[in-house]
Parts: structure tokens; sequence; C-alpha cells
């Protein structure tokens, strides 16, 4: 069984996100070794990209100071290779598709299987578009996660069949960031995504309290928080590795 | 040139969040099925005439041929369009458009604002709301635009992200749109982005070349031997190219801002220095760096601050049909100080970036040829900001 099959295991997978490099390398490796102790299940590492047009002020803050700190693809890559001495937990990457196109697919796929990163996200790469990445990270043992949106409609069933690793759901319109509210129909969406696909569910965008995750965790098989575990960080900076674990630990008890 | 799906060679396509892909399908079929509906067509070639006031004139700039002592210089007067650019032709047509689509909200990023202004007047007329994403870097280059978009009723946001420019304009119009689809339509002022933006935007721009071409080969009854048009993302230089490029002999040639040269950090010359990408939803050629991180780019003007080309372009340059050159702010303003004083033209510092390289060119052909230059707007918005270049301060 894959790593990232593993996550969906025992019970629910709570899904952790923190931008690379953000305030540090060094700093992003301890933060993600407090978020697997507090209980995640799978760890998205953030690439980070000068323009991130799928995200809201919360990531694109970080994506800027990741890269005002020197952070880069190999530096990224660094960090996996690291962590896999320390964790089995599943290591997807987030990024967007120019950093991965300008490294080279076949470069960049091969980087990811030597440092024992399992998947790859990338919000601008659709469906449609998704054959020139697929077979070469395949090819390579890498998941290509597919993401469906509250506008995906009759898309579901073509993009969930075709879905390796997990199903990323967007649960909102919009861009990542904390909401108050999710009023999407997640449960209609999942339904639809299970009736073409055995790969898990996850629903990640908006996410920010155990009350929400455990609302969430109830029609799918995990639950992803980026910009509330982002603004963690923000505001603690060097400081945030007891905080990220007690929030880690409260999303996972809300979803048990 | 259109291949499969939005591609023009490798370049094009649709990198956009999936969340935007059945909008965009959407899009695709609307205009598919309306491009030549015949009430779409009549309704679009009403107001392009009665309120836009097209076909634009093709003047013969006389004085300017017998200084330069080379090709018959012709200009094409889309500043003398309803708005004071080329911008309108494709704000008009995506206006009705998004109308047809049941839409009653527009909006649009904007560099200089003439793309802000055109889609703020349509949306007036059409009774559409509107809103505006400009970098806070261009609402204080173009003031006057930003009160002129607010005195045509659109909201004006000015983008703090990122460069503060055009580049982050897109970024925060994109970022709107992903969060509102269902009754608003993104104007896209380029032919940029993803499909079918590069083609809608294409089409509804040909007609400059459409009326050049019938204009030029009644006045001299042959074709030019150039056409000329700065180049942005590129929306007016491909109005100005597209109904000439089966025309082998009639080179085309694009003029790009190379800010304080392309040797410094400081421009914004995507052919001369940038490298293929994926980025604002297409593939195309971008300014980069190595890592694939999106550079900060520099023009005196604001409508050519951009990192990246349509991709028709891209892949024009890439055959050899179209060339590219840079041209600085220094050539650029000096040429906007000559168009006025001897043609009595105020054009838009943009447009001045071609009639900078005409300058360079114009003698290299015979007198029995002609160049046409696309003056894509007029120049009012710029005046303060020449005069700042020129070190002298005046009260706007």
């Amino acid at each position: 069984m894959s790593r990232i099959a593993n996550a969906f295991t025992s019970g629910k997978a709570f899904i952790a996100f923190v931008t690379g490099g953000d305030p540090s390398l060094a700093r992003s490796e301890e933060y993600i070794l407090e978020l697997i102790r507090g209980g995640a299940d799978l760890i998205e590492i953030g690439i980070p990209f000068s323009d991130p047009i799928a995200e809201g002020p919360v990531i694109q803050e970080a994506n800027l100071r990741a890269l005002a700190a020197g952070t880069t693809t190999d530096g990224i890559f660094g960090l996996v290779a690291s962590l896999r001495k320390k964790t089995d937990v599943p290591i997807v990457l987030l990024t967007y598709l120019n950093p991965v196109f300008k490294y080279g697919y076949e470069r960049f796929f091969a980087a990811c299987e030597a440092a024992g990163a399992d998947g790859i996200i990338i919000p601008d790469l659709p469906f449609e578009e998704s054959a020139e990445v697929r077979p070469t990270a395949a090819a390579h043992g890498v998941d290509l996660i597919s993401l469906v949106a509250p506008t995906s409609k009759a898309r579901i069933a073509e993009i969930a069949a075709q879905s390796t690793g997990f199903l990323y759901i967007v649960s909102s319109m919009g861009v990542t960031g904390v909401r108050s509210e999710i009023t999407s129909d997640i449960s209609g969406i999942v339904a639809a995504a299970k009736a073409a696909t055995a790969t898990p569910v996850a629903v990640g965008f908006g996410i920010h309290s155990a009350e929400q995750a455990k609302e969430i965790a109830r029609a799918a098989d995990g639950v992803i928080v980026g910009s509330a575990i982002v603004r963690i960080i923000a505001e603690n900076g060097e400081d945030a590795a007891e905080k990220l674990y007690e929030f880690a630990r409260g999303i996972k008890s809300g979803i048990i | 040139m259109s291949t499969q799906h939005g591609r023009f060679g490798e370049y094009g396509g649709q990198y956009i969040p999936e969340t935007l892909m059945n909008e965009i399908h959407a899009l695709e079929a609307a205009y598919e099925r309306y491009k030549n509906d015949p009430d779409f067509v009549a309704e679009l070639d009403a107001l392009l005439a009665d309120y836009a006031g097209r076909p634009s004139r093709l003047y013969y700039a006389e004085k300017l041929t017998k200084k330069l002592g080379g090709a018959k210089i012709y200009l094409k007067r889309e500043d003398l369009n309803h708005t004071g650019s080329h911008k309108i032709n494709n704000v008009l047509g995506q206006a009705l458009l998004a109308k047809r689509m049941g839409k009653t909200r527009l909006i649009a990023e904007t560099g200089a604002g003439q793309h802000g202004v055109a889609t703020a007047t349509a949306a007036a007329l059409l009774g559409l709301e509107c809103e505006i994403f400009m970098g806070k870097e261009d609402t204080e280059r173009q003031a006057l635009n930003v009160y002129r978009m607010e005195l045509l009723g659109a909201k004006v946001n000015a983008v703090t992200t990122g460069t503060q420019t055009l580049k982050d304009a897109v970024n925060e119009a994109m970022r709107e749109w992903v969060s509102r689809t269902a009754d608003t339509h993104y104007c896209l002022g380029s032919v940029m982005g993803p499909h079918p933006f590069p083609t809608i935007v294409r089409d509804f721009q040909a007609v400059i070349s459409k009326e050049a071409r019938e204009q030029i080969l009644t006045r001299e009854g042959r074709l030019p031997s150039a056409v000329m048009a700065c180049v942005g993302g590129g929306s007016n230089a491909i109005g100005m190219f597209y109904n000439f490029i089966g025309d082998e002999g009639v080179r085309l040639i694009g003029c790009e801002a190379a800010g304080r040269g392309v040797d410094t950090p400081l421009h914004a010359a995507t052919i001369a220095r940038g490298s293929t990408g994926v980025f604002h939803g297409m593939k195309s050629l971008f300014v980069q760096n190595e890592e694939g991180q999106i550079a900060p780019v520099y023009s005196i003007s604001a409508g050519l601050d951009y990192p990246g080309i349509g991709p028709e372009h891209a892949n024009l340059y890439a055959t050899g049909r179209a060339e590219y050159v840079p041209v600085t702010d220094d050539e650029a303003v000096s040429a906007f100080e000559v168009l006025a004083r001897e043609e009595g033209i105020i054009c838009a510092i943009e447009s001045a970036h071609a009639v900078a390289h005409l300058l360079k060119i114009a003698g290299e052909f015979g007198k029995e040829e002609s160049i046409i230059v696309c003056l894509s707007g007029r120049g009012d918005k710029d005046v303060a900001a020449i005069a700042r270049y020129r070190g002298i301060t005046i009260n706007e």
C-alpha cells in the first residue's frame, strides 16, 4: 500500500499544509514534525511561487516570505528528503505549474521520487491539461492529485475516475483562506465523486476549526487545513511549534 | 493560426483552477454560438460604427514621411476611437457577449487605465455593474484614468499585492472571478489568459487590420511593406497584424518595452529576455528567473509593463512570421515628442514605442513603399508623466 493510501486507513485523515521555507526551511521541518506529532496524517508542502493566483492573502504572503528567505525548489526537495529520514507520513507537494515546467517535468518528478515525495497538487493544471504531466509523474510513482470544485458538476465523475492518491474537493468558490461558513453541498459533491472512484476524498479551502473539521469529516475521508496553519506561523514566526502541535491535536480530535 | 483547443503551436491552453473550468467552457460555447450570429454581429457593428466611431482613419503622415525620407508613413488612428484607444473594440464585443450569457457584472484588469476606462464605458452603456482591478502604482501613475472610471460608475480596486502593477491586477481579477462566476464576466483586456480569451480578443481586435488592409489598398493600390504596433500583452498588435499574416511580403513588427534597456533588470521585454513558461492561464513567453518565479518588470508605460505576451505572438515569433524589437523609455519619449511636433498628434506612450522604432527604420525603405503604424491610443493620459520625465513639474 502506498504511503498516501495509508493515511486514510485508520479513521478520517487530517491533512496539514505549510508553505515550505516560511519562515525558513529549518523551521518548516520542525513545524511539520510538530503537526505530525499533533496528529497530522498527511503533509502538504507548498513550493513557493511568486504569483499564486488560487491563494488568498494569508498563503500569498507566506509564499512571498518563503521566496524572500531564499527558498528554492531544490531547497524543498532537501526538506522532503530530510523529513523522510524521520517520518513515514505521506508528503504531497503543492505548487503552480510554472516552477515544475521550468525545472523540467522529468527532472522534477525524478527529484520527487528521490526525495520521497508521494504526490503533487498543481492548482492551475486542470484535468484537460494534465496529460502533459501525468505520465511523467506516474513513471516516478508520484500521484497527481486531482481537484474538483463546487462548480465542477458533470466534470466530477470524469475527474474522479482518473484520480490517484486522493481526490481534493475544493469546498467553496474563490481562493484559499479561512471561512466562517462553508455553504457548498459538500456531501453531494463527495457522493458524486465516490460514485466514480474508490480513491479517498478530502475536502479543503476554508477549514480552520475542530468543529468545522468534524462536520466536513462526516461526509469526507479527510480534511485539509492550510491558511489556518499558515496564519499561526505568520503570527508566531520562529516560535510557532507549540501552537501548531496544539492546533493539530485540536483538529485531529475533532475528526476521530 | 489557431490549432486544437486554443493552441498556437505549443503556446496557449487553459491553465486555470478547476473552479473556473465550467465557466470558461460556457464562455467558449457562447462565443462559438454568437460570433457569427447575425443579430449579435449587427448589434456589435452598429455600436462600433455609431458609438466607437469606426472605421478608424488611416492617415498619411506626409510631413513625417518627408522628414524620414523613406517609406510613406500611414498611421492607423485607433487613438481617435471613443475612449481614446483600441481597447473599446474588444470591450464592446465582450460586453455584448456577457449580456447574451446573462451576466450582470463585468470585472477587468487595467494597466494604463485604457482598458479599465473602456470596460467602465461599455458597462455604463449596457447597464452592467463594473469593477476594475488596477495596481496601486498604476493608480498613482494614471490618477486621471482612475477618476474617469469612477465617473463612469465603476468601482476601482487599487491592488497592493506583489509589484502593484498590471501583472498583479490580473492576479486579483482572476481571484475575484474564481470567487464569483454566476453573474460576472471577466472582460480580459488583451490577447492573453486561458483559451478562449486570446482568440476572442484577437477576433474583436482584427477589425483594425481588416480596415487598414482595405484602406491601404485603396490609397496605394498595393500592400504595405511593414505594419508595426507596440506589444504588451499584444492586443493592438495582433489586431494590426492579423489580416496581414497571410500576406508574406508584409513584415509584422512588434515593439516591446525595453524600459531602461534590455541589459538592465528594468525592462518588460518578454521576447528579448523571456522564456517559455505557464502563467495567467496560458503557456507562452514570460520574463522569469531560472526557478520559474515571474520577474518584476518595468516600463515607463503602464500599459506595456507586463511580464508576458499573448500566445499567438509567442508563436508568430517562434515561426519567424513576426519580428519583435525592444524600445527603451528614452526612445519612446523622444518619439512621443517627435510625433507631437511633426504631425500634431499626441499619442499614448505605449504607441510611441512603435513610433520610435519607425523613426529608426523608415529610411531603410524605398519611397514607393509604405508602412502602417498602429497608434493604439491617445496620449492625454501621459502628458504629466512625460513632463516629469523631462524634469518639469506641472499641476494636473
